[in-house]
C-alpha cells in the first residue's frame, strides 16, 4: 500500500541530512509504526508520502501512484493528522468536520459509521470552537477530520506526543478498530512502549533506518541474556555496575537497571534469577560464574536488598543496543 | 484522604531536612472552574519531587502559582522560604524553570545563551565568567560554545538548558516535561544530571508522562481532577494499589478522571 525507494531528504543545501536512503513497505491494511526520537526523519517521512515535501532522491508510492506525479490522486486518497493541531480553531467541532467533508467532496453522513465510535465523545462538545477543547478531545476531532473522507492510507504524525498515559492507551485502542476496518494506518512515536502495538515497526535515529520488522522478531534479535538489578541506592549501584569490569553495559529503566556482561554473555545464561538475598545465596549458580562474581563484588560495596534477575529485552533495551552499535 | 500522607517509612528525607515548598489548600479558581482545588504538600531539600497527572488535571495552573507566575485564589504556600503571595520577585530569583517548549534562544549561541541567563539570574560577571567555563565544561560543549544553539542536536540543547536553569544556584528548579521527544540514551543522562544535580542539594520539581521516570523520583504526587490523589515514593504507591509499576498506578488513579480540560 505504501513504498519507499530509497528515499533522501536533506535541508539547508545538504547541510542538514533528515531522511537517509530509507526503504520500507506497509502492506495493505497494517498498522505501521515508525519509532524514533526527535530528528530522526519521521515528520519528513511522512511530509514526503503527503506529497507536501519533494525527496531529494528515490521514489515512493502510495496505494500504487507516484508521490510526485499524483499528488493529486494521493492528496484525495490518504488522510493525514499533523503533529502540530491543525484544525481551524475558531470554527466548531462540527463546522470542522463539515468543512473537511466538504472539501472532499463527500458528506458527514456518507462517512459517519467510520467515525462514530470516536465522534460520539464530542458530540457533547459540538457547539465548542476546536480552540477551547482539551488536548485529548482536540486529538479526537483531529482524527475524524483526517478520517471524514474514508482514505485508504491514513498518516498520523506523533498523535500521542504531550498525551498522558491513559489517554494514549485510549487512542492506541482506537486505531485498533480502525484497522479492524481495512484502513491501512502508518503512524509515528517517540514512545517506545507504543512500538508493542504496532504490526510491524521500523527504529529510525537521525534520518536512517537502525531496524524494520515486528516487534516481538526486533526483540529476538537482542543478542546478549539481559538481567534487571536492583537494591537500596540506585544511583550509586549505577556508578557501580558502570564501572564494573564484568559488565558491558548498564541502563536505568524505572525502578530496575538493565545490564549485559561482557562474558558469558548467551543463551545459556539461567532463564531466570529470583530476588538474591543474600551471599549463601549467590552459591546456587555455580554454573554462571560471571553472575555470581558481579553479585559478590556489588555486595562488598555494602548494597542491601539485592535483587538479579533474567528478563526479556523491551523495544527500547533494543533501540539503545542499536544506537550503541551506531556510535562504535 | 489517606493519598496525601508521605512515605514516610522509606523517606530518606524525613530528617533533619528542610522543607523547600509548603503549600496549605492552595487553589485557583478561573470562574466557576476550580483549577487546582486545595492542595497541601510539602517538598524537601534536594528531593527529586514527581509532579504527575493527567492532561488537564491541574498540574500547569499548580506549578504556575508555585513559581510565583499566577496569584492564587486561596490557600497558602511558602516556596524556598517566600511568601507566594508578597515575595512572589524574591521567589523568581530562588528558583530555575525549564520545558521542552520554553528552554533557550535557538538564534543566539551557547555562550550567548548561557550569558544572557546569568544575566537575567543577576549574575556578576566575573561569577559569570567563571560559570560559563565550568558550564561548558562539563558539558562537553568547548567546540560548540559559539555555534548558535539552533544547530544543536535536541538532547544537547535540553542539557545546555537544563544546565542553565541552574546556573545561578537555585533552591528548587521546575522542570515541565524536560525529556519529551529525546532519544532513549540521550533521556538517561538527562536523568544522570537530574541526580547529580539533587546531590547538590537542589530540589527538583519535574513532571513527565514517561511513567518508567516516575520511578526515578524519591517521591510522586498525581493530581486528578484538581486535587493531589496520592503522594508516597514509588515504591508505597505500588504496594499500596498492589501492582507492579508505576505506570499501573498512574492508570488506576487516572482513569477515574472526570475532566479533561487542558
Amino acid at each position: 500500500m505504501v513504498i519507499l525507494n530509497n528515499i533522501s531528504k536533506t535541508y539547508n543545501d545538504g547541510r542538514v541530512i533528515a531522511v537517509n536512503d530509507v526503504s520500507f513497505d506497509v502492506n495493505k491494511g497494517e498498522l505501521f509504526g515508525l519509532i524514533g526520537p526527535d530528528g530522526a526523519g519521521k515528520t519528513s517521512i511522512f511530509r514526503m508520502l503527503t506529497t507536501l515535501l519533494l525527496p531529494d532522491s528515490g521514489t515512493a508510492t502510495v496505494n500504487g501512484r507516484d508521490v510526485v506525479k499524483d499528488y493529486k490522486y494521493i492528496r484525495n486518497n490518504v488522510g493525514y493528522m499533523p503533529g502540530k493541531f491543525s484544525l481551524y480553531q475558531d470554527l466548531s467541532v462540527e463546522e470542522n468536520l463539515q468543512f473537511f467533508a466538504t472539501i472532499f467532496n463527500t458528506t458527514v453522513e456518507e462517512n459517519y459509521d467510520l467515525v462514530k465510535d470516536i465522534y460520539v465523545q464530542l458530540e457533547p462538545f459540538k457547539r465548542r470552537r476546536a480552540g477551547k477543547l482539551s488536548g485529548g478531545m482536540k486529538q479526537k476531532l483531529a482524527l475524524c477530520c483526517a478520517l471524514i473522507h474514508r482514505p485508504k492510507v491514513l498518516f498520523l504524525d506523533e498523535p500521542t506526543t504531550g498525551v498522558d498515559a491513559v489517554s494514549r492507551k485510549e487512542f492506541w485502542a482506537m486505531l485498533q478498530s480502525l484497522k479492524e476496518q481495512g484502513i491501512t494506518i502508518l503512524v509515528s512515536t517517540p514512545y517506545m512502549d507504543e512500538a508493542m502495538l504496532c504490526e510491524r515497526i521500523a527504529l529510525l535515529q537521525k534520518g536512517n533506518i537502525m531496524s524494520i520488522d515486528t516487534p516481538e522478531n526486533i526483540i529476538s534479535t537482542f543478542p546478549d541474556a539481559l538481567y534487571a538489578v536492583k537494591a537500596h541506592g540506585m544511583s550509586r549501584l549505577q556508578d557501580v555496575l558502570r564501572n564494573d569490569p564484568g559488565v558491558n553495559s548498564c541502563y536505568s529503566f524505572g525502578d530496575y537497571h538493565h545490564i549485559t556482561f561482557t562474558e558469558g554473555n548467551n543463551a545459556d545464561d539461567p532463564e531466570e534469577i529470583r530476588e538474591v538475598h543474600d551471599k549463601t545465596e549467590f552459591d546456587h549458580f555455580p554454573e554462571y560464574p560471571h553472575v555470581s562474581a558481579l553479585l559478590r563484588r556489588i555486595q562488598h560495596e555494602g548494597f542491601q536488598d539485592l535483587e538479579i534477575k533474567r528478563i526479556s529485552p523491551g523495544i527500547e533495551d533494543c533501540f539503545i543496543h542499536l544506537m550503541e552499535n551506531k556510535l562504535h | 484522604m489517606e493519598g496525601t500522607k508521605t512515605g514516610v517509612a522509606e523517606n530518606k528525607f524525613l530528617s533533619a531536612s528542610e522543607v523547600v515548598i509548603r503549600t496549605d489548600k492552595l487553589t485557583k479558581r478561573f470562574g466557576d472552574f476550580v483549577a487546582t482545588n486545595e492542595i497541601t504538600f510539602e517538598v524537601y531539600a534536594g528531593e527529586i519531587f514527581g509532579f504527575l497527572g493527567a492532561n488537564g488535571a491541574g498540574k500547569t495552573t499548580a506549578m504556575k502559582m508555585l513559581c510565583g507566575l499566577s496569584r492564587p485564589s486561596s490557600g497558602k504556600a511558602v516556596i524556598a522560604g517566600y511568601d507566594i503571595y508578597k515575595d512572589t520577585e524574591r521567589i523568581k530569583k530562588k528558583i530555575g524553570y525549564m520545558s521542552q517548549k520554553f528552554s533557550l534562544y535557538e538564534d543566539l549561541t551557547v555562550m550567548e545563551n548561557i550569558r544572557f541567563f546569568g544575566g537575567i539570574y543577576g549574575l556578576s560577571n566575573k561569577h559569570l565568567q567563571k560559570k560559563s567555563h565550568e558550564l561548558i565544561e562539563t558539558l562537553n560543549l568547548q567546540n560548540e560554545a559559539n555555534l548558535m544553539v539552533t544547530s544543536l542536536p535536541l538532547g544537547w540543547k535540553q542539557k545546555l538548558a537544563f544546565s542553565v536553569a541552574v546556573m545561578h544556584e537555585p533552591r528548587i528548579v521546575f522542570l515541565d516535561e524536560p525529556t519529551g521527544g529525546v532519544d532513549p540514551i540521550t533521556r538517561r543522562q538527562f536523568w544522570d544530571l537530574i541526580y547529580s544535580t539533587a546531590d547538590k542539594g537542589i530540589t527538583i520539581f519535574v513532571t513527565t508522562h514517561y511513567m518508567d521516570e516516575a520511578e526515578y523520583c524519591d517521591r510522586v504526587s498525581i493530581m486528578v481532577d484538581g486535587v493531589i490523589e496520592a503522594l508516597d515514593t514509588p515504591a508505597n504507591l505500588k504496594r499500596r494499589y498492589s501492582v507492579a509499576s508505576m505506570d499501573e498506578v498512574f492508570y488506576h488513579l487516572a482513569r477515574g478522571a472526570k475532566r479533561s480540560v487542558d
